[in-house]
Formats: C-alpha cells, structure tokens, sequence
C-alpha cells in the first residue's frame, strides 16, 4: 500500500463488500457459536426471520411508512423556514447580527431535551413529532445556509455589479444560484440527521413508527426486531442519501458535486 | 464634458491593528478622450487596479471625483463595463445566459437581447461554445466570455484588469489581438474609451494608443507616454523598431519602481 495511491473500481467494492461480510460473519460466529446469549444479541438469521414476519404479519411496513413521513415532514417544515431565513442572513449582515446569536444558541439545545415540553404543548401526536425534527433540524440549517450565502465569491458580486444588477439582483441572480448547490449538500446532511431525531422522538409517546417498534420489542426482549428495525432505518438512510445525491448532480450539472 | 475625466483622486486604506493607514493612491489627475485606448502599466501593488476599481464604482475614494461624460461615478454601473483578471463568469450559466446577464438586467427585449448577444459571440470567436458552461472552457475561452459579456451591454468605457494575466503567454498574445480586432471594428469615431491595467510592457504598447507609466506605491501617474503606431496593428508590430525603442523607454521607467517597490 502506497499512501494516497487510489485503488481501482473493482478492488473499492471488493474491500468494500468485503468488510460489510466480516461483520456479518463475526456477529454470526458470536451468536451461532453460543458465545453471546440469544437474550442479548439476535443472530443474522433470527434477525432476518423477525423481519419477516414483522412486514408480513405485523404492518412493519405502516411503521415504516409513518417514520417516513415524520421525517420528511419536519424536514421539509424546518428547510421551508430556515433556507430563506439563512439566505437573507448571508445575504444582509444587519438580519445575520439580529439573528446570528440567537441561532448560535439555539442549535445547541438538543432537540430530544424538549420533547418532554413537547408532548406537555402538544401531546403525543403527530404535531409533537413534526416538532422534534423541526427544532433538530431548523437551526443547524439555517447556521449552514448562512455561512454558504455570506461566502458568495466577491468577484462574482462586483462582476454583476459592472452589468447593470441592483441589490435585488446580487440577492436574486447571484446569491440564490450560487449558493444552491451548496445548500442542498447541505439539507442533505441535514436530513441524515433528522433520521436519528425520529427515532427518539417515536421512543416515547408514539403508537406506529420504527422506533414505537422498536420500543415495543424491548418490551417482549426480542432482540432479532430490534436489530431488524436498526438496519432499517440504516437501509433507508442510505437510499434517501443517494436518492438526494443523484437529485443534486441532476440539478447542478454546472457544478463539480 | 465628453470622456472620463479624473480630477484629485486619492485612496487611502485604514490601517488593521497596530499599522497605519496605507496611502495607495496619490492625487492623481488624468483625461481620457473617448474612443482612447489607454494602458495603465505599474509594478504590483502600485495603486493601478484601486484606480479601475474606482472608475469602475466599486471602491470609494477618499478624496477626489471621477466623471464620464458629464455625469459622476459614485456606483456601479452599466455604462462601465469590466473585465477582471480572475475568471468571473457565473458558472451556473451558459456562456449565452452569461453574455445576457446584463440585457436581462436592463430589461431589453428578448429577442433583441438574443441578437446582440449572437454578434458578440461571432466577435468573440465562441461559436459553437454558446451552451458551455464556464467550468468546460479554457481560460482564454473564459475570457473572450467575459469580454463579450462586458460588450454586449455597450457601456461607454471599457475597464480591463489584467484580463490576460492569468492565461499562459501564447493565449494572452492571441486574446491581446483578438481584443484589437474587436475595439477595431468599429469606425474610430464610434470606438469604445478603454482604460487597460497590465503590468506586461509589450501588452501595454502593442495595445494602447497611450500607456501611463505608475509609480510605486503610493501610486500616482509618473510619465506618460504616446504610441504612434498606427491601428490596425497585428503581431509583426512587435517586432518593429519604434516598438522595441517604445519598450525600452517604458522599461526604464518601470525598472527603478519595481526596485523601489521590491525594496519598500
């Protein structure tokens, strides 16, 4: 091995695959070979069967679909306010002094810290879920969004300046596009997020959603549903990631993503 | 009053923590007629691009005025259209939408807008490039963009800041005539002012009909020095006797402020 030599195409996905099927062997050799209890720790197998059945005779997919919708919800609420709050932020350093604080602070309040208050505000339905996602994700974005719009290029501004563009202009032509490929890496990651929000978010106080399944399996010490439910919701984060990675290199085919 | 017109300029940067303010401009005079083709040739850090840069309303003097024709300069505008030296194409836009930037701004007709920005592009040599984008072009590509961007809005002069200085020596040589041609093509009288800032000496000859030689900072105009070529000029004129004597009158010129800045 040569330090910063890249590897070719086939021998990335070889180590790749390669580490996803030492895990899982490792984890079959501590469960199967007896070394860990089935009360503590599933085998893949056990695990795979809990899966089964849970789609198949206990609406795993309702569960699945009820998450997703939290999380998208809350996520789309909290980017639907906080893009436009951290574009004019970047954008105007008067609105960035008014807010910038503030939001500095904010972000840092854990957003399962609320949910307590949540449910006392808004019970234990759904508007309490949307609400965790919301304040878990609405300040982080609009910190990121800020700091991309306030680093628009200088020399783009001024250029546009010099063909005529007026303060809207510099906002509307240059700012906005220049900053969109960003902002959306940026509520990508963001989302990433947002998945582990829900989860605790549906620990307590829910009636559907993974993490309600979750909690239930606990409850009867199946640890194979546990796991299943983890690796799930892995499994779906991984797709929304590449879904929104292909959504970007689509939409800003003038940028190097 | 037909024609920029400078009158007591001075700039002056505040200074940061314990150092004082730099003077980086000295009150500094200067007429240019229109359809004048005037080169600005300094060492680095001379004050030349703070000079463009006020022209061109995007820095604030701390003392004197600018006027083209008639009217003062306190923003920008696009009655001065400019080129920087770093590649300032917006790259989610095409080189077409690029080029339209400023009709689109001023609200000219589409199809009218389309059309002018159609003959820049014939002009500049870029067709078959209207659907790049900036990222898929070379520098000397991105530049011709940026020229015809800065053309396509017709401003009344012309601001060029080292334009050529990033692309290597046989591209800026081309884009030095390609620039000619263009400026050329128009009658004398209807020729664009331009107010060209290098710090290459054959650049600042082989295009201006005047080169004003900078001190080194603080910069003010220290000499001043008519090119009797004749236009059209192409590339043999780089060769030419009166060429190499223009030259080596300017190098002295600039020998002793390179030293002086170098030093300083």
């Amino acid at each position: 091995m040569e330090p910063l030599k890249p590897v070719t195409a086939t021998a990335r996905l070889l180590l790749g695959t390669g580490f996803f099927v030492l895990f899982v062997g490792l984890w079959a050799l501590a469960t199967e070979g007896g070394y860990v209890q089935p009360l503590f720790l599933a085998s893949p197998a056990r695990a795979l069967a809990a899966g089964w059945s849970l789609l198949t005779e206990y609406g795993f997919l309702h569960d699945i679909g009820m998450t997703v919708w939290r999380v998208l919800g809350g996520f789309l609420l909290a980017a639907a306010i906080a893009v436009p709050l951290g574009l004019m932020m970047g954008a105007y350093k008067g609105v960035e002094a008014f807010f910038e604080p503030f939001i500095s602070f904010a972000r840092y309040l854990p957003a399962s810290a609320f949910i307590p208050l949540l449910i006392l505000w808004a019970g234990v339905g759904e508007a309490q879920k949307l609400a965790v996602i919301f304040l878990g994700s609405v300040f982080q974005i609009v910190i990121m969004v800020t700091v991309i719009a306030g680093a628009t290029r200088m020399d783009l501004v001024e250029a546009a300046y010099t063909l005529g563009a007026g303060r809207g202009g510099i906002l509307r032509r240059v700012i906005i596009p220049a900053a969109a490929p960003q902002v959306m890496e940026a509520l990508r990651l963001v989302l990433g997020w947002a998945w582990t929000y829900v989860i605790v978010a549906e620990l307590i106080g829910a009636q559907s959603g993974i993490g309600h399944m979750i909690m239930d399996s606990q409850r009867l010490l199946d640890t194979g549903q546990m796991i299943f439910g983890i690796v799930v919701i892995g499994l779906i984060g991984l797709v929304t990631d590449l879904l929104f990675r292909q959504l970007n290199r689509r939409l800003f085919r003038w940028a190097v993503l | 009053m037909r024609g920029l017109s400078i009158r007591g300029l001075t700039r002056t940067f505040p200074g940061q923590g314990s150092a004082g303010p730099t003077l980086a401009l000295q009150p500094t005079d200067l007429d240019v007629t229109p359809g004048e083709f005037v080169s600005i040739l300094g060492p680095s850090g001379c004050g030349k691009s703070t000079l463009l840069r006020i022209v061109a309303g995007l820095d604030r003097p701390t003392a004197g005025s600018v006027t083209l024709n008639g009217r003062q300069v306190t923003r920008p505008g696009p009655d001065r259209g400019m080129v920087f030296q770093s590649y300032t194409l917006f790259p989610w836009l095409t080189v077409e939408q690029n080029i339209l930037f400023g009709l689109r701004e001023r609200q000219v007709p589409q199809a009218q807008a389309r059309e002018i920005a159609a003959a820049y592009i014939a002009r500049t040599g870029l067709r078959g490039f209207e659907h790049h984008w900036p990222r898929q072009l070379s520098g000397g590509m991105q530049q011709r963009t940026a020229l015809a961007r800065a053309l396509a809005n017709s401003p009344e002069i012309l601001l060029l800041d080292e334009p050529f200085g990033a692309l290597d020596h046989q591209t800026r040589e081309l884009m030095q005539e390609l620039l000619l041609e263009v400026w050329g093509a128009d009658t004398p009288a209807a020729r664009k002012t331009v107010l060209f800032v290098t710090h290459d000496i054959d650049e600042a000859v082989f295009l201006a009909s005047r080169v004003l030689v900078m001190s080194a900072r603080p910069g003010r105009v220290k000499a001043e020095v008519p090119v009797p070529l004749p236009y059209p000029r192409d590339w043999k004129v780089k060769t030419a006797p009166e060429f190499g004597a223009l030259k080596a009158r300017l190098m002295a010129e600039i020998r002793e402020e390179v030293r002086k800045a170098a030093l300083a």
